[in-house]
């Protein structure tokens, strides 16, 4: 067996059999769950890595599922009906994004969530969505992409709504059930509207026959409205604050990552299955929808009196200026010119620099929660007399979160303002102002919360979480004193696959 | 034209799930408003691999040189029932927690989350 | 219930089971397959649940949701057995031993011992669909009932 070769289906397949055995193995002990954890994360995560080395080293991977050898995509008539997985860079780097914030939020859960409070099942439930998001980066066909994305659904509402005893969570569990299944249904009708078209399922294959006909843009609108309202955008966001406020922390990270695999959906659709008949006009929309999405969140947050809500509304902002970047790299896409590719390297490292910082800011706050039992601004205070690390962890997300240079949202927002000032002034001034609001808003809450008199008792936090947050927080301050390198060698090859990694995606599957 | 009623029928009931959806309050129509656009999906799903005259997809049962209807949107339509089931029953489950916790089922009544 | 139901329930019950087991061992023949026969088994556990009450069912919870894990464990292995050719390549077709023998070609009633894995696989979605809609309806009886944390 070629262990290079199987890695993408492995990388699936390994958190699934872990999600269905880990109930097994919690009923047989404790400590062989958390064993079997380990185990199934750290294989998931070295086969995700090594997808990543193959396809960054050699190029685009092609996996066929049942067929005679793994690049068997096509039947004798030149026509793909397998299970194809297509790993581009871009999808080896949302694989990547994945793996840190799963395995940071299982070190943080491990002392985080109570025994007697469903962790099997959250850690279940966590290791399925995973499972889901990778299924939904490495999927090669629109039908597994739907297929993966209800996975993902499922798996995020439980994880959402699962502490049944409380009023909150089930109540927003539900909310963003309805938004999901909606979502994924409009994706669905999109499916068969371009099967009924076309006959074919293959993203690659579509690709090449796509017309740009009526029909086409009927399901370029579902897959935009059905993909937007699970990534969150305004204005079908609503469930998202709702969503972050009641998760348990760790699993608040997941679902930031998953809104932005989601994202990374709609790229693929817009960029490869629509690329070849590629419309400034759905650029502009993009953009318009970014902007709005940045701007309308940032304001939102600052009536916010919650610390999670506050933070959440933080990340429903950063979605925008993923949106942005991408959206002005979009309008571009035709001419080409230089500053098309600087916006979509600007949003998709943006992607990277918001999992770690908002997961850095989400973990923080389940950590406040965790330790003073409170979350609502009017009963913080002084906290950073007995919290001093998740003080300073605090700051530091609030502060990379906003933009502020040296830290790591500064790297990638600066070039979201370079690119989208040469497209338009106004989509740059708007960017910044959202981003000062941020700044105000964080700089608000950290100071209620967590300076001046010493208003709310708190216990220590327990040391596997400060690790978890630690490690983010490395990665704040390396992704910010050193973005020139991770550009260069993990964001740039991504952004070329969307810039003009098109027809290497296609040859790929189709072979020439 | 007349070939196609089924999928202007299919359109008709989506419409009538959206509607549904956002203008009834009582939880459980929210959820059998979603319900009904699923079903209008998988109808168009399966309509798509209709073929004139086609026979069953089954290789055994059909005479030689039979048209057969496209088995694979009917898969798809199978898959996509299962995950159906799967998101109902987790909706539903939702709704019953929700009720327990605030003895109603009025949408605009449970909200404790907002802004 | 009545005692009428609850006796049509006592004869009911084990047709159902076998006519669920008769749609999953047939799924790669004839319509049907593991999600259906599991879900015309998992009916029998509404029968009883409506027959004779939650009590009646509260026992089989922690069973069904055993079941539900072992039939998705068994599943994905099962797609791991083709791994020396590709994921879900199915091994088991045409090597003569279970579920091994050639289909034949020509319109016939169908062969049971074909297929390979896909029976196999069936039957582990089938006890998958009738572990989770089973422990679903037990649940849904309970509800209402003591704390289901």
């Amino acid at each position: 067996m070629n262990l290079t070769a199987h890695a993408p289906i492995l990388a699936i397949a390994v958190p699934l059999l872990g999600a269905f055995a880990l109930p097994l193995w919690a009923k047989l002990h404790r400590s062989l769950r958390g064993g079997w954890l380990v185990l199934v994360a750290g294989a998931t995560a070295a086969l995700t890595a090594l997808v990543a080395v193959q396809v960054y080293t050699v190029g685009v991977q092609v996996y066929t599922l049942g067929a005679a050898w793994p690049r068997d995509t096509l039947t004798p008539g030149g026509f793909p009906i397998r299970i194809v997985l297509t790993v581009d860079a871009l999808s080896a780097f949302m694989g990547l994004i994945t793996a840190l914030v799963a395995m940071v939020g299982f070190a943080y859960a491990w002392r985080y969530l109570a025994e007697d409070e469903g962790k099997t099942l959250a850690l279940t439930l966590g290791t399925l969505l995973w499972a889901g998001m990778l299924g939904m980066a490495f999927t090669g066909d629109l039908f597994n992409l739907f297929v993966f994305l209800e996975v993902t659904s499922i798996a995020a509402c439980g994880l959402v709504g699962y502490r049944t005893w409380a009023s909150r969570g089930p109540e927003a569990a539900f909310k963003t059930m309805v938004m999901y299944t909606v979502g994924g249904l409009f994706v669905l009708l999109a499916v068969a509207l371009l099967y009924g078209e076309y006959g074919a399922l293959n993203l690659a294959y579509l690709a090449r026959q796509i017309t740009g006909s009526l029909i086409d843009r009927i399901a370029l609108a579902l897959l935009l409205g059905g993909l937007l309202m699970k990534a969150g955008a305004v204005p079908l966001h609503m469930w998202a604050p709702d969503a972050y406020g009641e998760a348990p922390a760790q699993a608040v990270i997941l679902l930031v990552a998953n809104t932005q695999i989601s994202l990374y959906a709609l790229f693929r659709v817009l960029f490869t299955l629509y690329g070849g008949v590629a419309d400034p006009g759905v650029g502009w929309l993009v953009v318009a929808l970014g902007t709005l999405t940045l701007l309308v969140a940032a304001l939102m947050a600052v009536v916010q009196l919650d610390l999670g809500r506050l933070v959440a509304f933080g990340a429903v902002s950063q979605i925008g200026y993923m949106l942005l970047g991408v959206g002005v790299g979009l309008t571009a896409v035709a001419a080409r010119p230089a500053y098309g590719l600087v916006a979509i390297q600007g949003g998709i490292f943006h992607m990277l620099n918001d999992a770690v910082a908002i997961g850095l800011l989400f973990l923080a706050v389940g950590a406040v929660e965790k330790a003073s039992g409170h979350r609502n601004l009017a009963h913080l205070g002084g906290l950073g007399h007995d919290l001093r690390w998740t003080t300073g962890f605090f700051l530091l997300g609030a502060l990379a979160l906003a933009g502020i240079p040296p830290l790591n949202g500064f790297a990638s927002k600066l070039m979201i303002y370079q690119s989208s000032f040469l497209l338009s002034p106004i989509l740059s001034a708007l960017a910044i102002l959202a981003s000062i609001l941020l700044l105000a808003v964080f700089v608000k809450a950290f100071q209620g919360a967590f300076l001046g008199p010493r208003l709310t008792a708190a216990e220590p936090v327990p040391v596997p979480m400060l690790v978890a947050m630690g490690v983010l927080a490395l990665g704040v301050l390396a992704l910010g004193l050193f973005p020139e390198l991770v550009v260069r060698h993990l964001v740039a090859p991504a952004a070329d696959a969307l810039w003009t990694g098109r027809d290497l995606y296609l040859q790929a599957v189709l072979g020439r | 034209m007349i070939g196609n009623v089924p999928f202007v029928v299919c359109m008709v009931l989506v419409l009538l799930g959206l509607w549904a959806l956002l203008f009834r309050r009582n939880l459980f129509k929210v959820v059998i408003g979603i319900k009904i656009i699923e079903n209008g999906v998988n109808l168009y799903l399966v309509a798509t691999g209709y073929v004139h005259k086609g026979v069953v997809p089954i290789y055994t049962y059909a005479p030689p040189d039979a048209a057969m209807v496209l088995p694979t949107p009917q898969a798809l339509t199978l898959t996509s029932i299962v995950i159906g089931l799967a998101t109902t029953a987790l909706m539903l489950a939702f709704v019953v927690v929700i009720h327990r916790h605030k003895r109603t089922l009025d949408g605009r009544k449970v909200t404790e989350l907002s802004g | 219930m009545s005692v009428v139901v609850k006796t049509i329930a006592r004869i009911l019950l084990p047709v159902i089971l076998v006519f669920g087991g008769y749609v999953i061992l047939h799924g790669h023949l004839t319509p049907g397959g593991g999600f259906q026969g599991g879900a015309v088994a998992a009916s029998a556990v509404a029968l009883l649940l409506v027959a004779f009450g939650p009590g009646s069912v509260k026992k089989l919870k922690a069973p069904f949701s055993i079941l539900e894990d072992l039939g998705g464990v068994a599943f994905v292995l099962l797609g791991f057995l083709g791994i020396g050719t590709t994921f879900f390549f199915n091994l088991l077709a045409g090597s003569g031993g279970l579920f091994g023998a050639a289909a034949p070609i020509g319109p016939n009633p169908g062969v049971l011992n074909t297929g390979g894995t896909v029976p196999l696989m069936n039957w582990a979605v089938g006890f998958k669909v009738l572990g989770g809609l089973g422990a679903v309806m037990v649940l849904f009886g309970l509800f209402g009932g003591d704390d289901d944390r």
